[in-house]
């Protein structure tokens, strides 16, 4: 009797909570695939993070994609022959989106040609500039006048 | 009635943005003083006359007057006070009273601090504001009234959106704006410049605190918002490049980048051209930000609701501001001159490469941003460009940014040798490779993009050191504490905004290296462990909030056995639109946060909880913080104080002859 | 061209990409099935529950397959219109009741009418997936050989039928 009530006094016994998903390895896969994939009915949200219903259907069917083995480009295939590129947030690399990928390395190459290009052109207009005597003597007066800048 | 009278001193404002946009303007291109003079007094009644229209819509919204359409939409009876203040700028049309407010709020501003400046110069700028006013008084009037009546009146309001019932909706859009907005002075300098023809060194260094303040304030106003997404949505995310957060970061970029071309055309003179551009590029993006975002054109969980009408009357006012700046440009900036030169190796060639960096990954978050619509457009079907796009594209480019931030301080003006920086950095670097080499191992795990986040902030750190050091070292004065206090504010204020970035580099990089999440089942008494930090489910009790019943858990976080933390995760029911809503409980610590979020309540008395270990994340909008700081340090500095207390020696030159020119 | 009018030339560009995007609707997803065979499926039918549908039933002929629900406002918007098409004996409309219960469904149909000869039930919203579909109602125009000719997203409204799914329905049926 003492012994059952010490018991029932002390802690209470903490059991390990158990995962939510079934298999944490499956979800694991699923959450890195559904990260990158967009819920087509929500205003701009990961099919990981939403709540609508269309989402936890197309979870469901990805969950079991994975159970049954197939490849992540075999899953995304399946999405995107349905609903399009648009399910994907890594736009495919493709014709019409060779732009998008290879337009930020092109602005950054140009960018840094237009830049070099500048400052040599203007290193060379600077030293066309030559300075008489007259003006080498002004800036020795007003340098010897001196005013301690801040 | 009182709404009423806040309408009325909409259009009166109407009125007098337009005599201030015309009239000094006019009156400076013809050299006529009295019109000039127009200007300030215009400027002041301008604020005070949307602050009585402002003021007139908090009244309305204060005292739940329901038969304003907009307080009835935003608002309810059950909210409190604070929020129904806030649910002013709420949706649409209250936030553009409040865009309006806070550009009078910055006009008032100009006209208190703006003595120093020639009368012209002065004119202009706030012309150009004042004509910028004139878009959003008459967009407001035409199809975007705040005032408009409900007749008759709704008997309950539709409640403020119970995610934006949050304190970050009291600080996030006013801070953000006071940024956006800010960029408009630097706009309103740039065109003067460009009007009154005198670009010179002068300019450039009374634009310089304005920029800087309003890109304090925008950066705030960034870090607030990914802040409050963090603590709000629920799944620990706090950056998404979702359409209407590239719109607040594509001037943040601009601006950054401006704020370091105004450091070169004011110290040397140069690349003026450039910089006016960036001004007028930076408030531009702040303009297109405020189209994207209530146009209907791009998808966003923030955009407002849209109304094809307003889109058109936004587009053609960027049309028109957009469009013209960049017409006086084109008619204008070939006329500058050119300023000092200085070598491909030099300060002034280190912040030019940072301006291209930075002006790329603005323009390449504009690409992504904008790319479905062009594809949509030109009937090339339909993509999304989410974050694995931008992460992609936008690391490769800030990386470099923040390798040269670490030289470029320690670049001598005008010409540098290269040498001779690799000598002065090399403890400095061999310090950052080793630390990225050897902390992710003993930190348990190792990856490129780890080691290359730690290497980038240690590196900034180890620099700021040996630019310190060398300032010690080289200063006159006698003691280290007096060469030290020798060393001008904005070198500190630089200092500590690239620390500050440091800090932000660490955040997210630990963050992404090491973050943890847990989603399990806990039925009462149960725990869950992550990492050192265990978890204990003690249930979940009903309270009532003020306009919401919610479910509320409690959960015991201990660590070694000792107590670490008590959350109270809560599911909440907002009474007035049913809507539900998860509240994520959070323990902020120094070095980790530890979150909580309740899921779903399970068949057999198990809740479903989330729970996250988020190593350093708060280092991420504490560097934000630290970044503004360094830009008030700088803002700080003697020698713009001193300017405006118009001391003939410390007025530059140049600006005592554009004066004379002008007058 | 002089480099000082190129940021204006570039803003200019844009501008005219903003403008069209005005007119817009950047959640309409279009579908990748048009121009591609009909998903197969074989769904239970609602009102005789023993009996099933599938699109190779309907092979030979054109048709439109409409998805609904009875949970769906827009789909009581466009009902009227579906109960005209289906009295004008131009094409026949078969249903699908997505996600739906069986005794509001038949409720629903009661209340307002029917004008699907068969209406096929996917209770899970698997077949919905498969055809693409991401909300209701959805219609698509099946022609003989069981390709997909056309997709609505949303309502049907008289104008689109007469403008769009009638003269195409014309098209196919003469082939």
């Amino acid at each position: 009797m003492l012994i059952v009530m010490l018991v029932l006094s002390g802690p209470t016994w903490a059991g390990e909570a158990r995962p939510l998903a079934d298999d944490p390895v499956v979800e694991a896969r699923l959450k890195r695939l559904a990260v990158e994939l967009r819920c087509l009915v929500c205003q701009n949200q990961t099919l990981a993070d939403s709540d609508a219903p269309l989402a936890e259907d197309l979870r469901r069917e990805v969950r079991g994609m994975i159970v049954k083995d197939m490849s992540d480009e075999e899953i995304i295939d399946f999405l995107v022959s349905r609903y399009g590129d648009f399910v994907l947030y890594r736009p495919p690399l493709k014709a019409t989106t060779t732009l998008l990928w290879v337009g930020p390395f092109v602005l950054l190459v140009g960018g840094g040609i237009a830049l070099v290009v500048a400052l040599r052109r203007r290193g060379r207009k600077v030293e066309e500039v030559v300075i008489t005597d007259d003006e080498h003597r002004r800036v020795e007066q007003l340098l010897s006048q001196g005013v301690k800048r801040p | 009635m009182i709404p009423e009278i806040g309408h009325y001193a909409l259009i009166l404002a109407l009125c007098v943005a337009l005599v201030q946009g015309i009239l000094p303007i006019y009156g400076a291109a013809v050299g006529n003083s009295s019109l000039m003079s127009v200007a300030a007094p215009a400027a002041r009644s301008l604020f005070f006359l949307v602050l009585i229209a402002f003021g007139c819509l908090a009244y309305a919204f204060a005292e739940k007057d329901f038969s304003v359409l907009y307080v009835a939409a935003t608002s309810n009876s059950q909210l409190p006070l604070h929020y129904r203040l806030a649910a002013i700028w709420g949706a649409h049309e209250g936030s553009l009273l409040l865009w309006t407010f806070i550009l009078t709020i910055w006009m008032f501003a100009v006209t208190l601090f703006s003595s120093h400046l020639p009368e012209t110069m002065r004119s202009r700028i706030l012309g150009v504001m004042g004509l910028v006013s004139v878009g959003f008084l008459l967009f407001m009037l035409s199809v975007s009234n705040p005032f408009e009546r409900l007749i008759p009146a709704a008997a309950e309001g539709r409640d403020l959106n119970p995610l934006l019932q949050d304190p970050g909706m009291v600080l996030h859009p006013p801070m953000l704006y006071m940024g956006y907005v800010g960029f408009s002075v630097a706009f309103a300098f740039a065109l003067a410049a460009l009007l009154g023809g005198n670009l010179d060194a002068a300019w450039a260094r009374w634009s310089r605190p304005w920029t800087t303040v309003a890109w304090c304030f925008l950066t705030v106003g960034i870090a607030l918002g990914s802040w409050w997404a963090y603590y709000e949505l629920g799944w620990g995310g706090w950056w998404f490049w979702d359409p209407v957060e590239n719109a607040s970061f594509m001037p943040w970029l601009a601006g950054t980048a401006l704020i370091h071309s105004l450091a070169v055309t004011d110290k040397r003179g140069g690349f003026k051209v450039w910089t006016v551009l960036l001004a007028i590029m930076a408030f531009s993006l702040s303009l297109l930000g405020t189209f994207l975002v209530r146009s209907g054109v791009l998808t966003s969980v923030h955009a407002f609701a849209t109304d094809p009408k307003r889109g058109m009357f936004i587009l053609a006012f960027l049309a028109v501001v957009i469009g013209g700046s960049l017409v006086l440009y084109a008619w204008r900036a070939p006329r500058v001159g050119l300023g000092g030169g200085f070598a491909t190796v030099s300060r002034e060639g280190l912040l030019l490469a940072n301006n291209v960096l930075l002006v790329t990954a603005a323009a390449s978050v504009l690409l992504g941003t904008l790319y479905p619509l062009f594809m949509d457009a030109l009937d090339l079907g339909k993509i999304s460009v989410g974050p694995p796009y931008f992460d992609s594209v936008f690391a490769p480019l800030i990386t470099p940014a923040l390798f040269l931030m670490g030289i470029g301080p320690l670049a001598q003006w005008k010409k540098a040798s290269l040498p001779d920086l690799g000598k002065r950095l090399r403890w400095a670097f061999g310090v950052s490779i080793v630390t990225a080499l050897v902390l992710p191992i003993v930190l348990g795990e190792w990856t490129p993009l780890l080691s290359l986040g730690i290497l980038l902030a240690v590196w900034i750190f180890a620099t700021a050191v040996v630019s310190v050091r060398e300032r010690i070292a080289h200063g006159d004065g006698g003691s280290v504490v007096a060469r030290l206090a020798g060393v001008p504010r904005a070198y500190w204020g630089m200092l500590l905004a690239h620390c500050g970035i440091a800090v932000f580099v660490v955040g997210v990089t630990m963050v992404k290296g090491f973050e943890t999440e847990k989603d399990v089942r806990m039925n009462v008494g149960e725990t869950a462990t992550i990492g050192d930090y265990t978890f204990r489910f003690d249930g979940v009790r009903d309270v009532m909030g003020p306009n919401y019943v919610a479910a509320q858990g409690a959960f015991h976080v201990s660590r070694d056995g000792r107590e670490a933390a008590v959350l109270h995760p809560e599911k909440r029911r907002y009474t007035a639109t049913n809507q539900i809503m998860t509240e994520a409980a959070i323990d902020t610590g120094l070095v980790r946060d530890l979150y909580v979020s309740l899921g779903e309540p399970l068949d057999d008395g198990a809740w479903s909880v989330r729970l996250y270990h988020k190593p350093f994340v708060d280092w991420i909008w504490g560097g934000c913080l630290i970044m503004a700081l360094g830009g008030v340090l700088a803002v700080s500095d003697r020698r713009y104080r001193l300017s405006w207390r118009r001391e003939p020696q410390t007025v530059p030159v140049g600006a005592q002859l554009a004066g004379r020119q002008m007058a | 061209m002089n480099k000082f009018l190129l940021p204006l030339t570039i803003f200019g560009i844009m501008l005219g990409f903003l403008a069209v995007g005005l007119t817009l609707n950047p959640r309409e997803i279009p579908s990748p099935l048009v121009g591609k065979a009909a998903p197969v499926f074989s769904l239970p039918q609602l009102h005789e529950q023993d009996k099933v549908f599938s699109p190779d039933d309907m092979k030979g002929q054109v048709w439109l397959l409409n998805f609904w629900a009875s949970w769906c406002s827009g789909c009581r918007t466009e009902h009227p219109v579906l109960m005209d098409l289906a009295n004008s004996g131009l094409v026949p409309i078969y249903g699908v009741d997505y996600k739906d219960q069986r005794g509001e469904a038949l409720a629903w149909l009661d209340e307002w009418g029917n004008p699907y000869p068969i209406v096929a039930v996917d209770a899970a919203g698997r077949v919905g997936i498969d055809y693409g579909v991401y909300g209701v109602p959805e219609t698509y125009v099946i022609d003989k050989q069981g390709l997909i000719r056309y997709k609505q997203i949303g309502p049907l409204d008289d104008e689109t039928v007469e403008k769009k799914i009638l003269p195409l329905v014309k098209e196919l049926q003469a082939k």
